[in-house]
């Protein structure tokens, strides 16, 4: 597919756009259809247009797997982070309201933090698998 | 009994059935898993239709509205689609790898070739 | 000050340990971490089981919502005893599983091996913690996809077809759950199990009320493997790796049967659940005809995995009987049981873990002799197997005991010879075992020698458990009772 032109100057296009819909997803969970699973989901779509197109060797120069792995758990002890500092901080687990310092800024960073560690491991996992999959030979 | 006021449970019902007779009656692996995405796909729009309230707005909050559809149901039902996701994944990794060690998706096959040893 | 957050640290510490796993490459530092991470989930489990002692009943909750708007945990005397079971079973199967693991499964693969078993042990622990009805549903379904993970790894390709059969059915089976969740919640509004169990008083006489309670009743039967809905136990258990059979087949339907419990108990009350709903004759037959029939086909089973799978599948109808008898004393039966089946087919799959990693299979035609060149290993086995018959001085015994009490107190007399021919069945199947080991002749020298110590001390610890709880019955029996009262009294 990368001897097309077409499909290679319109991905080219296209997938900066996309990649940036997905952090706008991401951010305005608070006041429109949005949030970390969605958001995920759209940015790894960039990711894997480029790995149709170009194919799967650049997309793995692109995303080393290995890196994949450490930010598919960075999400999620990101998430779990957030609650265990909650903890520390002497409230019960994911009481937003002990992270800042009154209860409504508390719950806005509590959860942009804990989507932002969604959105980073669900991107990273359905990479991993379009590159678990990409990657077999057909017997 | 209202039956045309109920459609959304119709559709619930019509697709849960085709769903669950399509993983039952199927012998391609690949075509059960489909099976299977439509019978969960019949459950979300069970959740989300039970949750509109009658001239409810969209849950979010704005200026001059004083009645919301339930928001919650839309977040249940997201973590229900990302569950879906993740079945539905690793059971087509199940599926490449039975394809690697077996040579065919088919139920059939796999059962003969494991019947005969 | 740690002491108040404990129910929330029984499931973040191995949700948190998870991901630290995927990260690290090494089999060994995945293997210590699984250890350290059961061992703590022991330890803390252990003190809640002391809180609860103490107080009663625990209430947790998440995100500084009150219940019920926020998700809340609630212990009590039931989720205590079964933490109690699956985090003292996770630690136990682990040490075996440093070298049956190695032997069992590559090296690359080792440390996702043991991140899957990290987020089976949290969503086992978060299904039996919980107090919310969907947060239930969330864990039953990480429990479950980690699970599939774990049984597909084992070196048979038939783990493969085994893993996806049980994807199948299990998806379908949450997904029943799942409908009749959204059920109650249209009922009800509210997924808080105490509050909707306050709410479904008013309700409970509706269609609604019905067709949810028989979603989920049949939504759990597949995870319990109940009868007919058996079909993916026995593969699953026969081509899993050993370690993987050991762990689920201790814990994974014993969580399920104790979700069933509580919404039967808790969330629906006994009159509904046993009395309005013909549930009582249904799995009194279902139960009955699970411990014949699984029973006899485990007696002609040459794989000794798939025999003790049939077996498992009978004990589930064990408990299943105990809980039909609607009374407390079959609900105790239930709940003792649960202990020491863990116990009995704990050891018993360990044994077998044991006699694949020297053998290599686990065929009942390679045991011949093995009685006198594995005497340690048989030891362990032909312990279980006593317990499983139900001999006096095991734990199998005292579970039978009251479960024949509680059904001659009911006046249901053929169950009490299903009972007793289910103990006659078994007898037949691990006396086929007994005597390939001691009285078959040995075809090749006697060469091999015994398995390792780090396999066969935990093999013994369950073994010296099994006769322990036959003997000092008071802690198990006092648990498993109280905990029965507190099902029986509805909310605490």
């Amino acid at each position: 597919m990368r001897d097309n032109p077409v499909l290679r100057i319109v991905a080219k296009i296209i997938i900066p756009v996309i990649l940036l819909f997905a952090l706008y997803v991401q951010f305005h969970g608070d006041f429109g259809p949005g949030g970390g699973f969605q958001a995920g989901a759209i940015f790894a779509a960039g990711f894997i247009l480029y790995g149709l197109v170009f194919g799967t060797e650049a997309l793995r120069n692109a995303i080393p797997p290995g890196l994949l792995r450490f930010v598919i758990a960075l999400g999620l002890v990101l998430y779990a982070g957030v609650g265990a500092t909650t903890m520390l901080l002497g409230s019960d687990y994911l009481a937003y309201g002990a992270l800042a310092h009154d209860l409504i800024s508390g719950q806005h960073l509590g959860i942009f933090l804990v989507e932002l560690g969604v959105g980073i491991t669900v991107s990273a996992v359905i990479v991993t698998i379009f590159l678990a999959f990409a990657g077999r030979n057909d017997p | 009994m209202n039956v045309a006021g109920l459609y959304n449970y119709w559709i619930v019902i019509l697709l849960m059935m085709t769903g669950f007779y399509v993983v039952i009656s199927s012998g391609n692996l690949v075509k059960k898993i489909i099976g299977l995405n439509l019978f969960q796909a019949s459950v979300f729009i069970l959740y989300i239709s039970m949750g509109k309230v009658v001239n409810g707005a969209v849950p979010i909050l704005r200026e001059g509205v004083t009645t919301y559809s339930n928001p919650l149901p839309h977040v249940l039902i997201l973590t229900a689609i990302v569950v879906g996701v993740a079945t539905t994944a690793l059971g087509l990794a199940l599926v490449v790898r039975i394809r690697e060690a077996y040579g065919s998706v088919e139920e059939d096959d796999i059962h003969r070739q494991d019947e005969s040893l | 000050m740690i002491s108040a957050q404990l129910p929330a640290l029984q499931v973040v510490v191995p949700l948190l340990a998870a991901p630290l796993c995927l990260v690290l490459h090494r089999p060994f530092a995945a293997w210590l971490l699984t250890f350290v991470v059961s061992g703590i989930s022991l330890l803390v489990s252990i003190a809640l089981l002391g809180q609860i002692l103490e107080q009663g009943v625990i209430d947790y909750t998440f995100g500084g919502w009150a219940a019920p708007f926020g998700i809340a945990y609630h212990i009590d005397f039931a989720n205590a005893y079964v933490l109690l079971i699956v985090t003292a079973i996770s630690t136990v199967v682990s040490i075996f599983a440093k070298r049956s693991v190695a032997s069992e499964i590559e090296a690359h693969s080792q440390g996702l091996f043991y991140t899957a078993w990290l987020l089976c042990l949290t969503g086992l622990l978060g299904i039996t913690i919980t107090g919310d009805a969907f947060n239930l549903f969330v864990f039953l379904e990480i429990s479950s996809l980690s699970s599939y993970v774990l049984i597909a790894m084992g070196n048979d390709r038939k783990a493969l077809t085994a893993a996806y059969q049980y994807l199948i059915m299990g998806t379908i089976g949450a997904t029943f759950i799942l409908i009749g969740i959204g059920l109650l919640y249209m009922l009800t509004g509210t997924l808080n199990m105490l509050d909707m169990a306050q709410r479904l008083v008013a309700v409970a006489d509706s269609r609604t009320a019905r067709t949810g309670f028989a979603f989920l009743t049949v939504g759990l039967g597949l995870k319990i493997a109940l009868f007919p809905l058996h079909l993916w136990l026995p593969n699953a258990y026969a081509y899993a790796p050993s370690a993987v059979s050991a762990f689920l087949a201790a814990t994974a339907t014993k969580v399920a049967v104790y979700v069933l419990l509580r919404f039967m108990f808790s969330v629906f009350g006994i009159d509904f659940a046993l009395g309005a709903m013909p549930l009582s004759t249904m799995l009194v037959v279902l139960g009955s005809i699970a411990v014949l029939s699984a029973s006899t086909v485990a007696i002609f089973q040459h794989n000794l995995k798939r025999m003790l799978a049939y077996s498992s599948i009978a004990q589930i109808g064990y408990l299943i009987l105990g809980v039909s008898l609607a009374t407390p004393a079959g609900l105790t039966a239930t709940l003792l049981h649960l202990f020491n089946h863990a116990l009995m087919k704990g050891a018993l799959f360990l044994a077998l873990g044991c006699i694949a990693w020297r053998l290599g299979s686990v065929r009942l035609e390679d045991l011949r002799g093995l009685g006198y060149r594995m005497p340690w290993t048989m030891g362990v086995f032909v312990i279980g197997g006593l317990s499983l018959i139900g001999l006096p001085l095991t734990a199998g015994f005292i579970s039978k005991w009251y479960l024949v009490l509680a059904t001659v107190e009911r006046g249901w007399w053929p169950v009490v010879l299903v009972i007793i021919a289910g103990s006659l069945l078994a007898v037949i199947y691990v006396w086929r075992v007994i005597e390939t080991a001691y009285l078959g002749k040995t075809q090749e020298a006697v060469s091999g020698t015994e398995a390792p110590l780090s396999m066969l001390v935990p093999a013994w610890l369950l073994a010296i458990a099994n006769l322990y709880f036959g003997i000092h019955t008071e802690l198990s029996v006092g648990i498993a009772s109280q905990a029965a009262m507190v099902l029986f009294g509805g909310q605490p």
